[in-house]
Parts: structure tokens; sequence; C-alpha cells
């Protein structure tokens, strides 16, 4: 027996112009065995699901909170004034010039930003535990919410960083359109990593207690207090594989006019992150499929 | 390819006990728990145990048909339809759906207590599959329906848990997909919040959606599922028209329970006397599956005992309703005395004249104590299958969201003689 559709017509026209790409097609729901592909990536009409979590992140976050998005500057503030009592104070680091303060915060916003979108992705599919349990959709929309969500935390810290070169007068080239290539390269890191812990997490909540001592050591391993100059030079090729290593080098060029970054390390350290995405990415779908059994 | 939206063929999906829902919250679980995992590394294998939620499920719904899925707790609903709602991966089959899904498998999802009711309206209607737009649109309407119109600028925390419930539903009221896969929605909320979404779920009847629906509200699935699945440890035990599939169930669920009172080992007290077995009588002393409204009925428990001689003997039958909710009670206190001694074997006779309650399914609790100490206590002993029987004497019943029990009464004006018969004469 075949039943025609009786919707009215304004629930039909809502559907075309609203639901074209969710609406007619056939969904295939059968076991995706032992295989590796990366089909079904595109979060087609999920973007806005997309827009709608990053949303609730921030509301969320800064809710019921006195100083709220404060919070964002003063993390990064406060470490600067810690490094400028240390390292400049006692330690007497050479900056090359740039004032210590300037030069160790212009380095600590896309730092903090990285630790931050890191570490909140990493535990995101757990925190989701409930969603992933009772609706369906793209779990990477998840992971990627929390990295997407991170950068009002990088604004904010960001508005700072102009005030205090303002204050010390430092005037950035042309240069600064740089900027954007390098958020994005550190969302990338952030996300490549955040993939692979975050479905290791669903599974193993040891992950959870890694990712803070993770972030401490891998601070020291990037030029966040120091500059690359002080790393010595045999160690100087290895040490520059570190994605992040680029991401604060090029922060200081693009805004504070240090040394370019070299590009042949921040081309390899860029590839190198393009394969853990890669392999996160499989990783992730690969593993998806048990995250509403296993969470 | 096929026309009808869902086909299911063969589907099956396994669970591996180990990996079910392990919860570490803190961090000293986490941390005993790799050590015990890495120390228990070789014993893992043998304790691995896996049992299979659905086995070789199959079947299709055609366009505008609403399908009830029913059975006992853990019988496979719920899993079909994750699996379904793509939330979960079957282990082997496959089933291929055609059109735009909305699953309902809790209210509320995707709500976040922090932020407001207007907030929430927009965060949980993405999650459930609606445009921005979309929502732009019947944001109003929405908040009409909920009623919470005053307090959409107050985080939902602040609500009260009925406020929260017809703010959910509300949004989840305003989806409009082709296939609704619909979860024990009906289970929460209070009596009118469940008449409100039976109307929901009616209108998405006339309105032509696919609909499959679990519950274990019989009334509101007979009301409106013309057709049921009924899921038996994991596999499908009938499909066909509902009263009939409901019908099988019912029984099935007789015979399961009543025998089994002996084997039950998640009983309470100290076994001085143990219900073995249970059955429901007719006025004439024989054996029934079923009771009808307006009729009398028995209930026989059987015990035994290693005591030669039981003395002051309380016993108990609670029965509950369909959401667990104790209806009444039955023991010798309320009928004032108590079994003064009892031999080491016997059956106890509880008789009820009239059978007060709705069609429908209930379980009952027994329970008895010897010498004021506690000697059994079994929940859930047994359920009791209600036909519809002609209570009033006028053929009529009232219909399923009109209360669950049934009262004698007359209507009449004041100085004439009574127009309406005096109902429970039947049974007379």
């Amino acid at each position: 027996m075949h039943i025609e559709r009786t919707a009215p017509p304004d629930l039909l026209g809502t559907l075309v112009e609203h639901d074209a790409s969710r609406r007619r097609s056939a969904v295939l729901i059968k076991p995706s065995g032992r295989s590796l592909r990366l089909d079904g990536l595109s979060l087609g009409g999920y973007w806005e699901l997309l827009y709608f979590l990053a949303w609730r992140d921030v509301k969320v976050r800064y809710k019921q909170m006195a100083i709220g998005a404060g919070w964002a500057i003063i993390q990064p503030l406060v470490t600067m004034m810690l490094f400028t009592l240390v390292f400049s104070g006692i330690a007497n680091i050479s900056t090359g010039g740039v004032p210590y303060p300037l030069f160790a915060y212009a380095a600590l916003v896309p730092w903090t930003y990285f630790s931050l979108a890191m570490g909140r992705s990493s535990t995101s599919l757990v925190a989701n535990a409930t969603l992933l349990t009772k609706v369906y959709f793209p779990r990477l929309i998840i992971p990627l919410s929390a990295v997407i969500s991170s950068l009002v935390d990088f604004a904010a810290a960001f508005l700072l960083l102009v005030a205090m070169m303002a204050w010390y007068r430092v005037m950035p080239g042309l240069q600064i359109l740089a900027v954007p290539v390098f958020l994005g390269l550190s969302m990338l890191t952030a996300l490549a990593v955040a993939l692979w812990l975050s479905a290791i997490c669903v599974k193993y909540r040891d992950v959870a207690v890694i990712v803070p001592f993770m972030v401490q050591v891998w601070m020291f391993a990037s030029p966040v207090a120091y500059p690359v100059r002080l790393v010595p030079a045999r160690w100087r090729l290895l040490y520059s594989l570190n994605p992040m290593a680029g991401v604060l080098e090029g922060f200081r060029w693009a805004l504070l006019g240090s040394a370019a970054p070299n590009l042949k390390t921040l081309a390899a350290s860029s590839a190198g992150v393009i394969v853990v995405l890669y392999g996160g990415l499989l990783y992730f779908r690969h593993t998806e499929r048990g995250f509403a059994d296993l969470v | 390819m096929s026309t009808h939206p869902i086909v299911v063929e063969d589907l099956s999906k396994r669970y591996t006990i180990s990996a079910v829902k392990r919860r570490y919250d803190t961090l000293q679980d986490s941390v005993v728990a790799s050590v015990r995992r890495v120390l228990s590394q070789e014993a893992r294998g043998a304790q691995d145990r896996s049992f299979w939620a659905l086995k070789g499920v199959s079947f299709r719904v055609d366009h505008g048909e609403v399908v009830a899925l029913i059975g006992a707790n853990g019988a496979g609903k719920s899993t079909l339809l994750k699996v379904l709602s793509r939330i979960t991966e079957p282990t082997g089959g496959h089933a291929v759906i055609q059109g735009r899904v909305a699953s309902l498998l809790e209210v509320g999802t995707g709500f976040q207590p922090e932020l407001t009711g207007r907030e929430n309206i927009f965060l949980s209607g993405a999650i459930l599959g609606m445009r921005g737009a979309e929502i732009n649109r019947k944001f109003d309407e929405i908040v009409e329906f909920s009623g919470v119109a005053d307090f959409i600028d107050t985080p939902v925390k602040r609500y009260s848990s009925g406020m929260y419930v017809r703010l959910a539903f509300a949004v989840a009221a305003h989806l409009e997909p082709e296939i609704m896969f619909v979860d024990e929605i009906l289970a929460v909320g209070d009596a009118a919040f469940q008449r409100k979404c039976l109307g929901k779920m009616k209108d998405a009847v006339t309105k032509g959606r696919t609909v499959l629906f679990v519950s274990h509200n019989m009334a509101a699935v007979l009301n409106l599922c013309p057709r049921a699945i009924w899921l038996h440890g994991g596999e499908i035990a009938a499909d066909g028209p509902t009263d009939e599939v409901v019908n099988r169930y019912l029984h099935s669920l007789h015979e399961l329970k009543g025998q089994r009172i002996a084997d039950r080992e998640d009983r309470r007290g100290n076994q001085a006397m143990r219900f073995v077995d249970f059955e429901l009588r007719n006025a004439e002393g024989e054996q029934v599956g079923g009771v009808q409204s307006g009729e009398p009925v028995t209930f026989a428990l059987r015990y035994d005992s290693d005591r030669d001689n039981l003395s002051n003997v309380y016993a108990g039958i609670a029965v509950h309703g369909t959401y667990d909710e104790k209806l009444f009670e039955m023991n010798t206190d309320l009928n004032g005395f108590r079994f003064k001694s009892l031999p080491r074997e016997g059956t106890l006779l509880c008789t009820v004249p009239i059978v007060p309650l709705r069609p429908g399914s209930y379980s009952f609790n027994v329970f008895c104590s010897v010498s004021d100490e506690v000697a059994d206590w079994v929940l859930n002993a047994g359920s009791i299958d209600v036909q519809p029987g002609d209570f009033f004497g006028s053929g009529k019943l009232p219909a399923a969201d009109q209360g669950t029990f049934l009262v004698p009464h007359t209507w009449r004006l004041d100085g004439e003689a009574a127009l309406s018969r005096s109902c429970g004469q039947v049974s007379q």
C-alpha cells in the first residue's frame, strides 16, 4: 500500500527551501567493517549546528562569572608578568631589542589559545556524552566547535596585545597580514592533536589527566618565554619541527618585527601537522562508530 | 529500490559487556581502573562476554504508517531506535531510511541548564535538526505552546521540572520530519503533559508521518498505532495488528513472570517463608491468564518454608501501574487480621470481588512477614493483564487517558428514581 504524502504546501515549501541537502537522500545503515575511509567527512547541512554548538560553548563558559571573558585576558597577562619576573628580571634573557613583557605576551596569546583549544577539544566528546548517545550528527562537529569557540578567548587576549603594542609604540609592518595564517596553523595543530586525544578519551579517561601535563611540557619545548636563538644550533632543526615554534615565531615576526621564522622548517612542520591531522581524521572516523557505546 | 521509507534487513547489534557503560568520573577512579586493566590483562579475554541486543531483525514500514515497538526492558527496542537513528552502528545486516528523520530519544536533548529558555530553544532546535531560519519562524509558536513565556529569558536551571519538560517538548513538537523515532517520551512528566504528548503524536499521525514509537504504555500503543512489533530478546516475536500483538505480549508477560517467583534471586527478607508461585483464578477457582474489568479475581500465592510452623504471618500484595507508580495495596492488616499459624507449604488466596482497573497491564509486588520479621519481599513478582470487561454494565469504558480506576456509580435527578443501573451488579 502506498500513501501519497499529504503535507500542507507550506511544509513542502519549507522542506525544499531549507532542507534540500538532507531530504530525500536514502541513508544506508550498515556495519562499516575494518575499512579506513574518509568519505562522509563533509559537514553538509550541519554547519549551522557547528555554529550553535560553538556559540553554546562560549555562552556557557562565561555564564555566572563575575569577570567573564576577562579571564581570557587575565590568564596570559599573569603568566606574562611571572615570565617577566623570572626570565627577564632573574635570568636576564635577551630578546633582541623587544621589551620583554611584549615579547612574552605576543607568544602567550597564540600559545594560550592553542592550549585551551587543544585541552577543551580533547575532552569535548566526553563532555558531550549525552548528545552522543541521543542524537545523530557528524561527530567531528564536537571537537571542531571547541577549537572554534576558543577563538573568542583569543580575540579578547589579542585586544590587550594591541593595547600593549600601542603603549610600547611598536608599529607592525605589512607582515601583520600573516597573523591569520599563523593563527590558522595553530588551529590545525590543536585540532590534529585533539582528534586523536578526544577519540581516545572516549575509551580512556586518562587523556583528561595527560593533557594539562602535555601542555606544560610542550610549552617549555616552544619559544614562549625565550627566543629560538637560545636553542643550541644542533638541536635547532629538531626543535623547529614543533609546529608551535613556527607559530610563535611567526606571531613575533608579524607583530613585533622580530626575526622571520625559517620557511623551510615552517613548511616541514606544517606538513607534519597535515599528516597528523589526516591520521587523526582517519582514526576519528574509524572509532566514532563506537562512541555512543563507549562514552 | 524500495519505496518504503524504512527498510530493515537482518539487522543485528552485539554489545561486549565489559565495554558497556563504564564511567571514570574522578582521577582516582581512572588511575585505579587503568592499573586494574593492566594487571588483569590476561583475565580480560575470559571476562569479555557479549550479548546480542538485536538479532536478525527485519521489517518494512510504509509511508504514513505508525508502528509501535513493544517488549520488556532490555528486549532491544531502544537499541533498534539508536541504530536506525545512526547513533550507534549495527554489527550485521543493514537498514535503509528515506526521508528527513527526527529522533526523540529523550525529552530535552541538548538542553543546557545554564542557558535561558530562549537560548535553549535555538540550541535544542539545531541539535534536533532544525535550521536557524526555521527556528526563528516558529519561535513564537514554540514559546506559546510551552506556556513558559514569562520565564523565557531565565536560565532553565531555575525552571521547575514541569516547565523544563514543557519547553523541551515544545521544541520537539515543532519538528517537521517525514520519519519520527520516538522513545518512551510519554513516561516523563505529569498527566497533563502526557496528554499533550499523546495529542501531538496523534497530530503527527494525521499529518501522514511515518512513526516508529517505543512505549510501555499499552493504552497509548493501542490508541495510536494500528501496527505493533514485539521485540523479545533482540528478535521479533510478533509483527502485526496492534491488538493481537499486544495481547500475545501481555500473555507472555504473565507466563514469564507468573511461573518463576521461586527462581527469583533478587528478593529480600530472612526467607523464613518464601513465595514460590502465583496464579490468577476466576470465580470458579480455575486458573486464568488474564482478568476482566468488573469481574472477580483471586490471587493465589503459593509459598513454602523450612519451618514446621509459621506464626503471626502478615501478607500483602501491592499493585503498580504502567509507570511503576503504586496504585493500591491489599494486605492482611487492612483486613484486620493475621494468619495465626500456617503450615509448611500452602497457598494464600486474596480475592477481589470486582476488578476496578482499566484494561492494561499491571504489575505487583508480594510481601510477607513472619512473627514481625520480614520474611520475603519480591518486587515485580508478576503481572496482571486486565482485559476490557463490561464494568459499568453499559458496554462502555473510559478512554485510555481518563485515569486508571473504575468506580461504581449512579446518576439521577434528586427526587426521581435512578436512571442508570448501578454497576458491578453484573458479577454479583
